[in-house]
């Protein structure tokens, strides 16, 4: 079990990195915030991964048990669940908002109309 | 059992994001999104976090989505194919991974019950909350009441969050009606 010690930390990484290259590789904004979110997620899995003591349950008390896996990751997680759903929507309302000022959604194209002004 | 759950739960995840990076059709992408958050969902409640998993379920892979949806519907559907080669990203995300990489050696192993994590203010919360508080599910304890500044902060965030959706698209309707008159 000691080589797959690290194995969770290692595939959060592989996840946050494609993430990250959709969001600086993609140019198309909706997919860019996708990226994001892909990010936040792996994020998520990091913490969660570090709260999970083996072999112990879910943090709600009861008679008989003595190991609980750590809720206070848990709680972070939480906030920041729904604080991601809050940052994806304002992206999402510029994202609509761009869309109705420069009639497309794709970056390159964007920063040329900003060019020919 | 668990450790065989959790390798294969965290095989699918990196498959859907990798399908989430080559699919053009921004539909797809979203559902892949999806169909990740909702992966999620499941190794959360396998590492023994149910509360985060159902928030993830809802939150993650439920409203998150309707989101994405509603603006694809306002927007484009499929994404212009790239104008050039993506070689210099694809060199930045393996820098960086491997330097992550590098950092996880440092960290306790996985499932260790004696890495520090678990040993600073949390074994007070397990062990005073039933005489302090005295319900069941610590994580509510904790996020209602030891930690409730936080979620105090959250819903400040939340807040300006929904101010800012209202002041980007709120007005967009009367503008358009004015506009027909």
């Amino acid at each position: 079990m000691d080589t797959f010690g690290l194995f969770n930390y290692w595939v959060v990484v592989f996840l946050m990195m494609t993430g990250f290259y959709v969001v600086i590789a993609s140019s198309n904004l909706v997919k860019k915030i996708v990226g994001l979110n892909l990010f936040q997620a792996s994020v998520f899995i990091l913490y969660i991964s570090m709260s999970s003591v083996k072999g112990g349950s879910a943090p709600i008390l009861e008679e008989g048990v003595t190991l609980y896996s750590n809720p206070l990751p848990h709680v972070l997680i939480l906030t920041a669940i729904v604080v991601s759903v809050a940052t994806t929507a304002l992206g999402l309302a510029i994202v609509v908002r761009i869309r109705e000022a420069y009639g497309t959604v794709e970056e390159d194209e964007i920063h040329r109309q900003d060019e020919s002004l | 059992m668990t450790e065989l759950l959790n390798v294969v739960l965290l095989g699918f995840l990196a498959l859907t994001a990798l399908a989430a990076i080559r699919l053009r059709d921004l539909f797809a992408v979203v559902m892949m999104f999806s169909i990740f958050s909702l992966l999620s969902a499941s190794l959360f409640v396998v590492m023994g976090a149910v509360d985060v998993a159902f928030t993830e379920a809802a939150v993650g892979a439920g409203v998150s989505t309707v989101l994405m949806l509603e603006t694809l519907s306002l927007t484009v559907r499929r994404e212009r194919p790239p104008a050039h080669r993506k070689l210099l990203p694809l060199l930045v995300v393996t820098v960086t991974g491997a330097a992550l990489i590098y950092g996880t050696f440092d960290m306790p192993k996985f499932g260790d019950p004696n890495a520090p994590i678990h040993h600073h203010v949390v074994t007070r919360y397990i062990e005073a909350s039933p005489q302090e508080i005295g319900i069941p599910n610590v994580v509510t304890e904790v996020l209602a009441s030891y930690r409730g500044f936080d979620t105090l902060g959250e819903l400040a965030v939340i807040f300006t969050a929904g101010v800012g959706v209202m002041a980007l698209l709120g007005t967009r309707s009367r503008r358009r009606k004015e506009n027909r008159r």
